[in-house]
């Protein structure tokens, strides 16, 4: 697949399902005010999803549209990091896993807005503001959480524990990552990684949260290789246009 | 007594929104939040998703001093009588110009 | 109470004078408001759950971005309503465990289910078609703060309606099956739509008053006629079909004319014996209890932060 699709792909894929997750919350919040501000971030997300998805059905140029990349492609064939398709869990681990991807969004997007390719540079220009939002508001609340109550706080800490694993994968270049590095579309994995770890840093130090290395490091969601959990997420999600096919809504 | 009974509510806040620059903040509604950072976020989520501001304010509701409806005539009916205060209370001749 | 006070109080209403939130105003004025108001806040915070149900399963990518904003104005509609009936004097927690503890009451409609993905559409179209019929005269309400507060409403609510419209026209216009689903939801939504505004007037307790005092404009009938006529020639356009055998045109009056509405039925659901009066409460019982550590957790937060600050200032 040609670079720059899989790329589209791959972001679209990682908006799409954070999205989709994040769409669950929405009356089921811990206020009304996050059951507004957890809306908007899944409209940020699926906005993005659909930009990027119409770019890679139009240089893929087999005539899909955005919603078919959306609703037609089963859990082998969406290129997202593992990390956004894990649980929601309790809000401490909703907001981790906000917090953890939207920084290493939020730096990508800076990079690829400048980047070689106009049309990924377009998306990011975009995205990369919301994503800056979402680190804001999801880093304010592990802060909260990390150094409210002795409650929050374990739950906090138990969130990252949970969640840590999958973010080595954001850093996992593979040979298409290479190639958009190499032609500037993509920052190098050191350089993310080590503003990532900047940024969070400072969220975790005041938060009162330690990063517990395990060792354990899985991966593989760009060449489709997903946690049991993404084919029911896509399932519920899809169960419209795979049982009614070919129908517009 | 309930856990809910117990739970702090969270204060009250004022919210202020610039529409666009060169105009004044003006009051938008209220909302709950439990420190300013999040009054400001929730504004922002609650009453600016369809493009009201360029700039947002929040003011802890209790902050704010208001005049009461018992000194409304003391406070602003003196100034009813001051009719000289507007222009339209001279007389002047309706062919000069620039006036 | 003061009679001349209140006297004062009358006319100003009835010479269309605004009230604002520190006015004297006679506590019944203030009680209705605070009703009113809270039963519309609560109204339209369960109002997210049935439409909410097809988020996850919106059908493409746009309508899950419209859906997704609908119920979000939802959100937002409630927390304005929330804060104008604050200025009364009644507190958001009482507000919350009013509607928790099942002792306030919120639109009925909303113990109906979301079946298909019609339903989710037909709630557009329908319910807040109907409720933006109630809600523009509310625009007027002598009541500053909540006349303010509905402004915002229906300029907000301008696209839930049309974007009902619009989802339902791409059902009926669309294949046997989507035509099917669009009459099923038309089938389940109709009757509970036009009850929605409530009993007959002969049989409206509050409304006289309410009317005096300008914060009602029409009647239960007044309101639920002017939508009936709306809403059939909008379902003669979608070509479906009102699942009611008595409609018909009274030429005399120009209005449509239902068969009798099923009052029980109604009641029923308001007394909580609706098919999902159950669920809902459940689902809003369980969001507010799983969301209590995270609010202790933000309160507690905030006290630190501000010992802190204290404590360097001092």
């Amino acid at each position: 697949m040609d670079a720059v699709i899989a790329t589209a792909l791959r972001f679209g894929d990682n908006a799409m399902v954070l999205g989709q997750r994040l769409g669950r919350w929405v009356s089921r919040s811990p206020t009304i005010e996050l059951d507004v501000g957890f809306a908007n971030q899944a409209l940020d997300l699926i906005g993005q999803a659909n930009l990027f998805y119409e770019l890679a059905g139009r240089l893929e140029g087999k005539g899909r549209s955005a919603d078919d990349l959306a609703f037609l492609r089963g859990a082998d064939e969406y290129y997202n990091v593992q990390l956004v398709e894990q649980p929601n869990g309790d809000f401490a681990q909703t907001v981790m896993r906000q917090v953890l991807y939207a920084a290493y969004a939020d730096i990508v997007f800076d990079f690829m807005a400048k980047g070689s390719n106009d049309d990924l540079a377009a998306i990011a220009a975009k995205g990369q503001k919301e994503m800056a939002y979402h680190f804001r508001h999801a880093g304010e609340w592990v802060i909260r959480l990390g150094d409210g109550t002795e409650e929050s706080h374990a739950r906090s800490q138990k969130a990252l524990d949970f969640l840590w694993p999958w973010s080595h994968e954001l850093f996992a270049y593979d040979a298409v990552d290479e190639k958009m590095v190499r032609q500037d579309v993509l920052p190098d994995a050191e350089t993310i990684k080590k503003q990532w770890m900047e940024s969070l840093g400072e969220v975790f130090e005041r938060a009162g949260l330690i990063i517990n290395e395990d060792g354990w490091q899985p991966g593989g969601g760009r060449e489709g290789v997903h946690s049991e959990h993404l084919s029911y997420l896509l399932t519920e999600m899809q169960v419209l246009p795979r049982t009614y096919p070919g129908t517009q809504w | 007594m309930s856990q809910d009974q117990t739970e702090q509510e969270w204060p009250l806040f004022e919210v202020f929104i610039r529409s666009k620059q060169g105009v004044s903040h003006v009051h938008a509604g209220s909302l709950h939040a439990a420190d300013a950072r999040m009054a400001l976020e929730n504004a922002r989520d609650v009453y600016t998703r369809r493009n009201e501001g360029c700039s947002l304010w929040v003011v802890p509701s209790a902050a704010v001093t208001a005049s009461s409806p018992e000194e409304k005539g003391a406070f602003f009916e003196p100034s009813e009588s001051k009719i000289y205060r507007h222009p339209t209370f001279y007389d002047v001749p309706d062919d000069v110009e620039c006036l | 109470m003061d009679s001349k006070q209140l006297e004062a109080f009358d006319s100003h209403v009835a010479g269309e004078g605004k009230v604002e939130p520190k006015d004297w105003m006679p506590d019944n004025y203030r009680q209705t408001l605070i009703r009113q108001i809270s039963q519309h806040a609560h109204s339209e915070i369960i109002g997210m759950q049935p439409e909410g149900n097809w988020i996850s399963r919106a059908p493409s990518l746009r309508r899950k971005m419209i859906l997704l904003a609908k119920v979000q104005d939802e959100a937002g509609h409630g927390l304005y309503l929330y804060s104008a009936a604050e200025t009364l004097g009644v507190s958001r927690g009482e507000m919350d465990q009013a509607l928790l503890s099942g002792k306030a009451k919120y639109s009925s409609i909303f113990n109906y289910p979301t079946l298909t993905w019609a339903d989710a559409v037909a709630i557009g179209w329908l319910v807040d078609g109907a409720a933006i019929t109630n809600q523009i005269p509310l625009c007027r309400c002598s009541y500053g703060p909540y006349a303010r507060a509905m402004v915002r409403v229906c300029k907000e609510e301008a696209f839930h309606q049309r974007q009902g419209f619009e989802g339902m026209m791409a059902l009926a216009k669309g294949t046997s099956e989507q035509k099917a689903m669009a009459q099923g939801a038309l089938d389940r939504w109709w009757w509970p739509s036009i009850a929605m505004f409530g009993p007959p007037d002969d049989d409206s307790p509050h409304s006289a008053q309410s009317m005096a005092w300008k914060i009602k404009r029409f009647s239960n009938d007044e309101l639920r006629q002017k939508f009936i006529d709306m809403a059939v020639i909008q379902a003669q356009a979608l070509g479906l079909e009102i699942p009611d055998p008595d409609l018909k045109l009274n030429e005399e009056t120009g209005h449509w004319q239902t068969g009798p509405i099923d009052w029980d039925e109604f009641w029923a659901v308001v007394k909580g014996k609706g098919p999902c009066n159950r669920q809902r409460m459940t689902h809003r019982r369980k969001a507010h209890d799983e969301g209590a550590w995270v609010r202790e957790a933000a309160m507690a937060f905030a006290n630190k932060q501000q010992q802190k600050s204290e404590k360097a200032a001092a």
